[in-house]
C-alpha cells in the first residue's frame, strides 16, 4: 500500500518539477506573471509529493511493510522503534529521500519568502532549484528507487546496518549534515538566477543568499561536530577525527562555505572579490555533490558506504553538468563581475580576509587532493593506494594555525588602512595574553610544538575578540550607564552580524584548544585483567568488576563493569564498555564509554574477554578537555544563530 | 598613459607573480606530501615480490589470517599471525588484543611496517569487512559461543 502511494507520489512529483522548471523561466522572458505564478505552485506542488514519499516511507518502516525494498532492506521487527525511524537515512535510497525532501522543503521555504521580490533573480533562481531538484528526483525513480516491490513479502529483515543502531548520535548527526548540505544549493541558485537575470553585478543577490549560507554553514558545522563525537562515542578507538574520505566530503564544503562568509564581507565593503565569490557559492556546491557521490556511490569503501551500482554514473554526469554550466555562465559574465575596489593598504582589515581566503582554499584543495587521489592512482596506474594521516596532518596543521592566529589580527585591523602606531597598539599588547596560555598549557604538560603554537595563538587572537567585547560594552556602560551585562547583550544586539561572528570564532577556538589539548597529550593503556585486577594510568584507576552478558530484543550485550577510582582511591563512577552482537553481523560493535569532565575524559573500551568471562581486555584512554570539542561547537552554532538576527544591511551599495 | 595606472599595472604584475610563487610553494609542499605519505595496499605475494623496495615504507597488508597460525599472550599483548593470500604469506606481528571474532580464514587488513627481519610489524589491525553485512555462521551466534555468560542473570 505504503510502496505504491510513495512511487506514484515521486512519478507525479518528477513531472510536476520539469514542468515547473520548464515554465517559469519561457514566463519570465514573456513577463507572464500568471504563468509563472502556475510555475511558483509547482514548487510548492512538489514540496507536497515529496512530503507524501516521505510520510510513506516512514510509515511503511514503523508499520514493518516488508512489501517496500527499503523496509525489507533496512528494517526488523525487533528494532526500537527510534532506530526503525533513523533507518530511514540508514541506507542510500532512504538518504536520497531525505536529502530530496530537505531540498524540496528549501525551495518552498526560499519561495515563500522572497516571491514578491521584484525583478528576475528569484525566478530564475527558483528554475536552477527546480533543476537540482529534477536531479534528486531522477534518482529517487530510477537508481535509488526506495518504494521498489518485493515479491514474496519475507516475514521479517536483517535490521539497519549495526553501526548506525548503536548510538542516539546517529539520529542527530545525518540530519543535521543534510540541512547543511542540501542548504548550500540555494546560494549556488541564486548565484547561477543572478546571472541568469542580468543581476549579478549588483549585489542583491548576495544580500538574500546571506542569511541561507549561514543557516546552511551553521548545521554543516553542527554535523561535523556531531560526527566526531559519534565516531568517538562509537567507533572505540578514543579518536574523533581521522581523515577519512566521509568526514573530508563534509569538511570541505564546509571550509569554502567559511572562505566565502569572510570574502563576501569584503564584496559587500569594498567591493572586491565579485568573480571569486561566485567561484566559492558554486565550488561549494559542487563539494557536496560530490561529498554526496563519494560516501553514497560506494567509489570508496568506508562505514558509509554499503552500495555499489550505476548510481555513481548519474552523480558524475550531474557534477559534469553543473560545472560546464557554472563556468560557462561565470565566464561570460567576467566583465560584470570586475573589481571596483582596491586594497587601499598591507595592513588593512581586506587583506587579512584574503589570506583567510587564500588558506582556506589551500586547505580545501589539500584535503580534496588528499581524497581523490586513491581514485585517481587506483583509476590510472591500477595501484591501490591510501594517503596516511600524515600527510594530511603535515599539510593542514601550519593552515590551521595560521587561521587561527588570522582570527586575531582581522578583527583588530580597521578596513582600508591604519595609521602605523594605531596598528601597533592594536597588535602587539595581545602578545601577552598568547605567550600567558602556552605558558600554562606547558606548566600543565603539553609539550608537543604543534600544540604549543595553537595555544599561543588561539590565546592571541582570543585576547582581541575579548577587547572587542570588552571596548564596546565599555562605551556603552559609561555613555548610557547600564550595567555591564545589559551593556554586553545589547552591543551584541545592535550588531549582531559583527558580534555573532565573534562568538563564533570563540567557538573555534574552544574547539582548537580541546583539540590541541586532547592530541597531544593522550595516555594510552591497554591490559588483560581478571576480576579484581586493577589498571592505573595517570591519576585514574579502573578495577575489574566482572564480564557479564544480556540479552536485549534487538541485540546480544556483553559487557565489563569496571570501577574508576581517583589517585586517592575514591569511587569516582562506574564504567560499563560493551561489545553489541547484532543478528546481522558476524562482527560485534565496540560501546566505550566515557567518564567525562571539563578537564579530562577517561575512555573505556572492551577490546576482548575469554568466552567463559574470565578476564577481560580493557584499554584505558585518558585524554584532557575532549568535552571542549563539543562545547566549542555548541558556541560556533550559538555565534551562527546570533548573526542570523541580523537583518538585511543597513546601507545601501554605493551606486555603481 | 597616466602615472596611476602604470602604478596600478606595476602592482597587479607584482601581485600575479606573488601568487605564482605561493601557489607553485604550495604545489611542492602538496607533491612531497604525497609523496612520503601514500600508503600502498598490497597483498602478501605481492609485498614479497617488492623485495627491498617494499621493507620500511607504510604498507597496507590485506589477506586472511592463515589458519592456526594466531598466537596471543593476553599478558603481554603480543599477538603473532600469518596472513595469507593463497601464493605468498607474512608473519605479523602486533601489540594489543585481537579483535573478538578474530579467527582463521578470516579476511584483514594490517598497517604497518615490513621488517628486514621478515616481520610485518603492524600498527593497527581492521577486520575486512565487506560492503554487506554478513549475519555470523552457524554455532558462532553469540548466545552459542559465550552460554555461559548469558546464564547469569543480567544485572
Amino acid at each position: 500500500m505504503m510502496g505504491p502511494l510513495g512511487h506514484g507520489a515521486l512519478l507525479v512529483a518528477l513531472v510536476v518539477a520539469a514542468c515547473g522548471m520548464l515554465l517559469i523561466p519561457i514566463a519570465t522572458r514573456r513577463k507572464r506573471r500568471d504563468w509563472q505564478l502556475i510555475g511558483y505552485a509547482a514548487v510548492h506542488t512538489n514540496f507536497l509529493l515529496l512530503t507524501v514519499a516521505m510520510i510513506a516511507m516512514v510509515t511503511a518502516l514503523v508499520t514493518h511493510d516488508f512489501s517496500v525494498s527499503y523496509v525489507a532492506q533496512v528494517g526488523s521487527r525487533a528494532t526500537p522503534l527510534l532506530y526503525t525511524i533513523i533507518s530511514l537515512w540508514g541506507a542510500l535510497e532512504g538518504s536520497i529521500l531525505l536529502w530530496g525532501w530537505v531540498l524540496a522543503l528549501y525551495v518552498s521555504a526560499v519561495l515563500w519568502i522572497n516571491q514578491d521580490r521584484e525583478g528576475d533573480l528569484v525566478p530564475y533562481a527558483m528554475t536552477v532549484l527546480l533543476g537540482v531538484m529534477l536531479f534528486f528526483v531522477i534518482l529517487l525513480v530510477g537508481p535509488a528507487n526506495p518504494f521498489g516491490t518485493v515479491f514474496p513479502v519475507p516475514l521479517d529483515g536483517p535490521g539497519p546496518n549495526p553501526l548506525l543502531q548503536n548510538h542516539w548520535l546517529m539520529a542527530v548527526h545525518p540530519p543535521l549534515l543534510y540541512m547543511g548540505y542540501v542548504g548550500m544549493a540555494v546560494p549556488f541558485a541564486f548565484a547561477m538566477g543572478a546571472m541568469l537575470a542580468g543581476e549579478v553585478a549588483q549585489d542583491g543577490w548576495m544580500r538574500l543568499v546571506r542569511r541561507w549560507m549561514l543557516v546552511s554553514w551553521g548545521f554543516l558545522a553542527a554535523a561535523i561536530i556531531a560526527g566526531m563525537w559519534w565516531s568517538y562515542e562509537v567507533l572505540g578507538w578514543g579518536g574523533y577525527w581521522a581523515w577519512d574520505p566521509v568526514e573530508n566530503a563534509s569538511f570541505m564544503p564546509w571550509l569554502t562555505a567559511t572562505a566565502y562568509l569572510h570574502s563576501a564581507m569584503v564584496q559587500e565593503r569594498r567591493g572586491m572579490l565579485r568573480l571569486w565569490n561566485v567561484n566559492l557559492v558554486v565550488g561549494t556546491f559542487v563539494l557536496t555533490i560530490l561529498g554526496t557521490f563519494l560516501t553514497r556511490s560506494g567509489i570508496i569503501s568506508s562505514v558509509h558506504a554499503f552500495t555499489t551500482g550505476a548510481i555513481g554514473y548519474y552523480f558524475l554526469s550531474f557534477i559534469a553538468i553543473v560545472l560546464v554550466m557554472a563556468l560557462v555562465m561565470v565566464a561570460g559574465n567576467s566583465e560584470k563581475l570586475r573589481t571596483v575596489g582596491t586594497l587601499d593598504s598591507a595592513l588593512s582589515r581586506e587583506t587579512a580576509f584574503l589570506g583567510n581566503n587564500l588558506l582556506f582554499t589551500a586547505f580545501t584543495f589539500t584535503v580534496l587532493v588528499g581524497t581523490l587521489y586513491p581514485l585517481v592512482s587506483e583509476a590510472i596506474q591500477g595501484v591501490k593506494v591510501s594517503v596516511g594521516e600524515p600527510f594530511f596532518n603535515r599539510m593542514s596543521l601550519p593552515i590551521m594555525v595560521l587561521l587561527l592566529f588570522l582570527m586575531g589580527v582581522g578583527p583588530a585591523l580597521p578596513w582600508r588602512s591604519a595609521p602605523p602606531g594605531v596598528v601597533r597598539d592594536k597588535l602587539l599588547p595581545p602578545i601577552v595574553g598568547g605567550v600567558l596560555l602556552a605558558a600554562v598549557a606547558f606548566l600543565l604538560g603539553s609539550r608537543g610544538g604543534w600544540a604549543l603554537v595553537t595555544f599561543l595563538f588561539v590565546g592571541y587572537s582570543a585576547t582581541i575578540t575579548f577587547r572587542e567585547f570588552y571596548i564596546g560594552s565599555a562605551a556603552r556602560h559609561r555613555a548610557h550607564g547600564e550595567g555591564w551585562a545589559t551593556a554586553l547583550l545589547r552591543l551584541v544586539g545592535a550588531n549582531p552580524r559583527r558580534y555573532g561572528g565573534y562568538v563564533a570564532h570563540l567557538g573555534i577556538f574552544i574547539v582548537a584548544i580541546g583539540i590541541a589539548a586532547s592530541g597531544g597529550s593522550r595516555l594510552e593503556r591497554e591490559a588483560t585483567l581478571a576480576p579484581g585486577d586493577s589498571l592505573t594510568l595517570g591519576d585514574v584507576t579502573v578495577a575489574l568488576r566482572g564480564v557479564w552478558g544480556r540479552q536485549e530484543p534487538q541485540r546480544y550485550v556483553i559487557g565489563a563493569t569496571l570501577e574508576l577510582r581517583s589517585a586517592s582511591g575514591a569511587v569516582i563512577d562506574t564504567l560499563a564498555p560493551r561489545m553489541n552482537f547484532y543478528p546481522s553481523s558476524d562482527q560485534p560493535v565496540p560501546t566505550p564509554d566515557v567518564n567525562s569532565t571539563v578537564f579530562r575524559d577517561v575512555y573505556a573500551n572492551l577490546q576482548t574477554f575469554r568466552e567463559d568471562g574470565s578476564t577481560a581486555t580493557v584499554k584505558l584512554i585518558r585524554e584532557p578537555l575532549v568535552s571542549w570539542i563539543w562545547m566549542g561547537g555548541g558556541v560556533l552554532v550559538l555565534g551562527a544563530l546570533i548573526s542570523l538576527l541580523a537583518g538585511p544591511r543597513r546601507r545601501e551599495p554605493e551606486a555603481a | 598613459m597616466s602615472d596611476a595606472s602604470g602604478k596600478m599595472k606595476g602592482r597587479r604584475r607584482w601581485a600575479v607573480a606573488g601568487v605564482v610563487v605561493i601557489a607553485a610553494t604550495f604545489g611542492w609542499l602538496l607533491y612531497g606530501g604525497l609523496d612520503k605519505n601514500v600508503v600502498f595496499f598490497l597483498t602478501p605475494a605481492e609485498l614479497l615480490a617488492k623485495g627491498t623496495d617494499g621493507v620500511e615504507v607504510p604498507v597496507r597488508l590485506g589477506g586472511q589470517v592463515k589458519p592456526g597460525s594466531v598466537a596471543w599472550d593476553d599478558q603481554t599483548l603480543d599477538l603473532n599471525f600469518v596472513v595469507v593470500d593463497g601464493v605468498g604469506e607474512v608473519k605479523v606481528h602486533s601489540t594489543g588484543a585481537p579483535p573478538q571474532m578474530f579467527r582463521d580464514g578470516m579476511g584483514v587488513i594490517v598497517e604497518g611496517q615490513f621488517g628486514r627481519d621478515g616481520v610485518f610489524r603492524s600498527s593497527s589491525l581492521m577486520v575486512k569487512h565487506s560492503n554487506e553485512y554478513r549475519p555470523p555462521a552457524e554455532g558462532q551466534r553469540p548466545q552459542e559461543m559465550y552460554k555461559t555468560l548469558f546464564k547469569e542473570s543480567p544485572k
